[in-house]
């Protein structure tokens, strides 16, 4: 009586977090251990740490997990998953809801809700340059979301300039058609966002 | 040693501190380093929060770029970030043949194709450690950095995940710490120096990104630096442009200057300042060079500042920590 | 064509086969082949009424051969062997064919199942009909045993074995048995005081006479099989002529040499170059540490000796060798600690006040370095507040995946011990799961509970004295998330105690390839059956008993000891036990002398003759692996039940369906 690879049962919330994280990234060895919230820098801000929203994800809280700021306050610093126990790829899973989050239009309702639109100006910009514009990226972003902090950041900025650390306009790569080309290509493979 | 060179958005315009002070010691270290041409933005933490294969299909481009340019097969990059993203891609299409095929459909509209593990990504403090060597490093010092206390400053993604391979504890990295020595600067090995500047949180949340700075900035100064060494545009940003802002915020004064460790290696190997991109820090470093061009006595703690007392007689003794090399 | 007279029964197994293999289809099948006279299939042949069917075939048909298509043999060779004996035919005409692991267990494929199952069951046939009656080797089981490791377990084991009057030699390493357990301070649940019950048990083995007690030596040496073992020992020179020295311990008080002592203080506290291991060592002799003895190290002092009232000092002694007789070993070495530098978020090492557990039963313990006051690591500070920080280094896959067992007992038990000396102490517990299944333990954590202990349900993610908040400065901060309040916490404390896991014995594999034994992964050594045979390892004659297993409390270990000192106990009783006889026999007219066989053994058990010229199987240390029988180029050599003819008729009996062309091809 051999035992088929393949679960039968129908899929969760869970195997759909799974699935879309690369590689193998054994969300559901999660024993709820409390470390990666314990070890995040952010985690105190967050509405639920890490591990609450592991915790929401096996119990196929979908709307609350993709509602919440929790992946858009990830700093990225990889603690959480270097200690985890279970050697859970716990940001790579963070970015994953993130890309989920947009996809299902729930980030409106998060408390980070500008936060998505600060990822999405940034790749504007390389989109269409083939590198990262500061300035551009720092005026649309404020002045769409926080207009004040675009007034209060003003100084920086001039300061910035005058020091020669940023630039008045974007630079292009040479090959930016053929970057597009290839960026319009995985776009067409992987599915839209 | 010749490696291909990939120095990143930053490098070109707000870290061209670490760019300039990189090119100019490479030569006394012996490095030759050939920039990829035309390369691309690495995506830094935000296409990866967007949309996944054409995040890694903009990383791949650059690494197929590389892979054209024979320098031995290893990439350098300075920004900690892009050394991230470089190699995460490479080793989730080595791990993934489905992704890695995905990838290369796309890179074939671009005319281009890459086999995940054949370049390899090191970061520039890797390279300087471990291929040039310590050894080299100490007889390059013509002017060491006596008298100036300097809080060697990781931040994260150097050290961690590892996707390639560890190079050097995840927790307490003791690398950089060794090279300042080297250079003849008194290392203050503050508790965060592997702690994270919070990347780009200061347009995220400026309250939660603050907070991350300031922890960081009273650390070195409880441990009385000078100034912090870094060795990512990011950390050297935010430490920096923001130590202001933290101090209003907060009510603190810090001022330590926030550079880059080529820059200190720079200076060490007895460069102008000119040559190193100084003058660019929102924190000016002008007194710290002045502490190293004057002859300082031997370095002695100051009054109170020692934070190891002397264990009393009654003490019980520690444990036995591994000899470090 | 051969005359025997086969009788083959497929089983079912249940479902287990049947439910993939047409067996009933295989059992007319393999009816209708040569030499096959009775042919059946059966719902479970391991079952009595299976066994029956067998047993009266065997009389009524008059069969010769018995194949039996069923589970691995591993389960039930003997099981059938056995039926076989008792119908009077030898155990040894009976052949088993594996279709349940290796056939119905591994595909779904009914077809290719059963396809495979016929094949199976022709070659058990092809084969059989060319076993010959082999016997069993009978070996005599010396009376004596040797048990490695004088912890609880080696003591029970040997105390155990002395007491039903056999004779035990209990080598120990350090200096004194005892053990790690001689190292705690109060047990749990019942809180004894753990020298307090070891020590009578230590005075046992000193003065039993069926035990020779040797300490400060080492197994150099394992030559022979289960029965008879020759054992060579390391006696280590302890420097001190035994029979002269009293125990006054003016030696230890004269010397000048003050060392830390790592081993038995656990690097807290500190002792001299001559010592004894603690107060209560058995035996009392103390030992010359002469990696730091200053007469060793320069020549110079000799204090000790010219303080001796009896003349019991000898530099000039020597390492001896001696070498005696078992029939079995009992290894009962232990664990080693895991090493807390490893994990650098926890800042042992680095942070004064973080301690591990073994340290701080050194710390509370009335005997050790600060007799029983719990102190900060000036030796003088009261700490306010303590956090113990449960599953360091277990449970992790960063380390080892595995629990511990113990440590969250002990962390109670620190918790409890932290309130009754420094009444008023804040102690905060950090746990993931509180893990009390012995018996009165879940009761023990619910005396903590009643307490004043915070539990706070959160692995603990780091420990620094970065201070960030009020309340800070000064301290130890435990940083975790509450995960029962899902909010982050950071609890500043004065002593941070890390519940540290148990690991193997760093030279386990080197100990294990000496006996000739197996270790898992994470260096433990291997039992027979982890259910049913916790205390025998697959080499017969040596046994394993406590922590060197797996991790383990004292109850268990004292339980391990005791069972493999009763198996022990039974051997020697029964005085004879019967081996398998499937060995290697070389055929002296055809051996050549090129000794190629001699190297290729590996259990040393051939022997070259050289007045004879020809090599020898020593047969009770020959363990059937067939290399020699491979290598052996004048073909010279034979496995017994493993014959050349035995295997060529199994594999033709495999290719039974395979085209005569081909089947050519592959017998030439």
């Amino acid at each position: 009586m051999s035992m088929a690879a393949t679960m039968v049962r129908a899929p969760t919330f869970m195997d759909e977090v799974i699935a879309a994280t690369p590689g193998e990234c054994h969300l559901e060895r999660c024993l709820q251990c409390g470390t990666c919230g314990g070890s995040c820098p952010s985690g105190p801000d967050m509405e639920y740490t890490p591990r609450a929203i592991f915790a929401m994800i096996a119990a196929g809280m979908k709307d609350q997990v993709l509602r919440s700021n929790t992946p858009w306050y990830c700093v990225s610093c990889y603690y959480c998953t270097v200690r985890c126990p279970q050697e859970i790829h716990i940001t790579d899973i963070m970015y994953t809801l993130k890309r989920m989050a947009i996809k299902e239009g729930f980030y409106a309702d998060s408390t980070a809700s500008d936060a998505p639109d600060f990822s999405k100006t940034f790749i504007d910009f390389v989109e269409s340059n083939g590198r990262s514009f500061e300035l551009g990226l720092a005026t649309r972003f404020h002045l769409r979301h926080r207009p004040l902090d675009a007034v209060r950041m003003a100084p920086m900025a001039l300061d910035m300039l005058r020091k020669g650390r940023m630039d008045l306009m974007p630079k292009q790569i040479k090959g930016i058609k053929q970057l597009q080309a290839i960026l319009a290509k995985a776009k067409e493979l992987g599915g839209a966002a | 040693m010749k490696y291909g060179y990939y120095p990143g958005c930053s490098l070109e315009r707000n870290a061209s501190a670490y760019h300039q002070s990189t090119l100019a010691v490479a030569e006394p270290l012996g490095i030759e380093l050939s920039e990829v041409e035309d390369w691309n933005c690495c995506g830094a933490t935000e296409y990866f929060s967007i949309n996944l294969l054409p995040a890694y299909a903009l990383v791949a481009r650059n690494l197929a770029l590389a892979s054209q340019q024979p320098e031995n097969g290893q990439l350098v990059a300075p920004c900690s970030a892009c050394f991230l993203n470089l190699t995460k891609t490479d080793r989730y299409m080595l791990d993934s043949p489905q992704l890695a095929e995905q990838v290369n459909q796309a890179l074939e509209a671009g005319g281009l194709h890459y086999k995940p593990g054949s370049v390899r990504v090191r970061h520039l403090l890797d390279i300087v450690v471990n291929d040039v060597g310590y050894d080299v490093v100490a007889a390059r010092v013509s002017r060491p950095l006596k008298g100036l206390r300097v809080a060697p400053y990781y931040g994260c993604l150097i050290v961690r995940p590892g996707y390639q391979s560890m190079f050097d504890d995840p927790e307490y990295p003791t690398t950089l710490d060794k090279l300042l020595e080297v250079l003849g600067a008194e290392v203050v090995d503050f508790p965060l120096k592997a702690h994270c500047c919070g990347g780009h949180m200061t347009q995220i949340s400026q309250p939660v990104a603050f907070e991350l700075i300031r922890r960081l900035l009273k650390n070195a100064a409880d441990y009385e630096a000078d100034v912090i060494a870094t060795l990512c545009p990011m950390c050297q940003l935010n430490l920096d442009a923001y130590q202001d802002g933290v101090n209003s915020l907060f009510k603190t004064n810090y001022y330590i200057p926030i550079l880059y460790f080529t820059q200190l290696m720079g200076l060490a190997f007895g460069m102008p300042a000119t040559k190193l991109g100084f003058g660019k820090e929102f924190v000016n470093a002008r007194a710290a060079l002045a502490k190293i061009g004057v002859e300082a006595p031997a370095s002695a703690p100051a009054e109170g500042a020692t934070r190891r007392r002397q264990a009393a007689k009654e003490a019980l003794p520690m444990p036995r920590m591994p000899k470090e090399e | 064509m051969s005359e025997e007279r086969v009788g083959v029964y497929v089983c079912h197994c249940g479902s287990n086969i049947a439910g993939t293999v047409a067996v009933d289809e295989v059992a007319r099948w393999i009816g209708s082949q040569p030499n096959v006279v009775v042919a059946r299939d059966y719902k479970f042949m391991c079952s009595s009424l299976g066994q029956e069917l067998i047993e009266q075939d065997i009389k009524e048909q008059k069969l010769s051969r018995v194949v039996v298509a069923a589970c691995s043999p591993h389960m039930h060779e003997k099981t059938f062997r056995s039926a076989c004996q008792r119908a009077g035919l030898n155990p040894f005409l009976f052949e088993m064919a594996n279709i349940r692991e290796l056939d119905s267990w591994a595909t779904d494929d009914k077809e290719a199942a059963t396809q495979k199952a016929k094949a199976m069951v022709k070659a058990a046939v092809e084969r059989v009909v060319h076993h010959q009656p082999l016997e069993l080797i009978p070996v005599n089981i010396n009376p004596n045993t040797l048990v490695v490791g004088g912890g609880v377990a080696g003591i029970t084991a040997a105390l155990e074995l002395a007491e039903a009057g056999y004779h035990v030699y209990l080598v120990e390493r350090e200096s004194s048995i005892g053990g790690h357990m001689a190292q705690l301070d109060k047990t749990f649940p019942t809180l004894d005081c753990s020298a307090c019950i070891l020590t009578p048990k230590m005075v046992d083995v000193a003065q039993h006479p069926n035990i020779t007690l040797l300490s400060y030596s080492e197994v150099e040496a394992v030559d022979g099989y289960l029965g008879n073992f020759t054992i060579t020992v390391r006696k280590k020179a302890r420097h001190v002529i035994e029979e002269k020295c009293t125990g006054c311990g003016i030696c230890t008080e004269k010397c000048p040499k003050r060392v830390i002592d790592e081993v038995f203080e656990a690097g807290l506290g500190y002792r001299k170059a001559i010592y004894r291991l603690f107060p209560q060592a058995v035996p009392k002799y103390p030992v010359i540490d002469m990696q730091n003895c200053i007469y060793f190290q320069r020549g110079k002092c000799k204090a000790c000796q010219i303080f001796c009232p009896t003349g019991a000092i000898d530099f000039d002694q020597q390492d001896e060798l001696i070498k005696f007789e078992v029939g079995n070993i009992i290894l009962a070495t232990g664990y080693d600690p895991f090493d807390a530098r490893r994990i650098s978020q926890y800042g042992y090492g680095r942070l004064a006040n973080v301690f591990t557990s073994l340290e701080f039963e050194r710390l509370v313990n009335a005997a050790g370095p600060t007799g029983g006051k719990i102190v900060l690591r000036d030796g003088v500070t009261q700490p306010q507040s303590v956090a113990i920080i449960h599953c360091v280094g277990s449970r992790d896959r960063n380390y080892n995946e595995y629990c511990s067992r113990v440590c969250c007992m002990y962390s109670l038990k620190f918790a409890h011990l932290v309130h009754e000396r420094l009444p008023g102490a804040e102690v905060y517990n950090f746990y993931i799961d509180v893990r009390a299944s012995g018996k009165r333990y879940e009761e023990f954590y619910h005396r903590i509970l009643s307490e004043g202990t915070h539990f706070i349900r959160g692995r603990a993610a780091e420990v620094t004295d970065a201070a960030r908040l009020p309340g800070e400065e000064g301290k130890l901060i435990v940083q975790a998330e509450d995960t029962l309040t899902g909010r982050q916490r950071r609890v500043p404390v004065d002593m941070v105690i890390l519940s540290i896991g148990l690991e193997a014995r760093h030279d386990a594999k080197e100990v294990a390839q000496k006996f000739g034994l197996g270790c898992d992964f994470n260096g433990f050594f291997i039992e027979r059956h982890p259910k049913l045979d916790p205390v025998t390892t697959m080499t017969e004659g040596i046994l394993i008993a406590g922590a060197c297993q797996g991790p383990m409390d004292i109850p268990e270990t004292v339980a391990q000891g005791a069972a493999a000192a009763a198996r022990v106990a039974g051997l020697i009783s029964r005085g004879t036990v019967w081996m398998e006889p499937v060995r290697a026999h070389i055929n002296p007219d055809l051996c050549s002398g090129c000794r190629i066989c001699n190297t290729m053994c590996p259990y040393n058990a051939i022997v070259f003759h050289a007045d004879k010229g020809i090599s020898e199987v020593i047969t009770a240390l020959c363990q059937g692996c067939g290399a020699c029988v491979a290598a052996c180029p004048s073909a010279a050599i034979t496995g017994a039940h493993f014959t050349d003819q035995q295997i060529m008729s199994q594999i033709d009996g495999m290719l039974w369906d395979v085209k005569p062309q081909a089947k050519a091809e592959v017998a030439s």
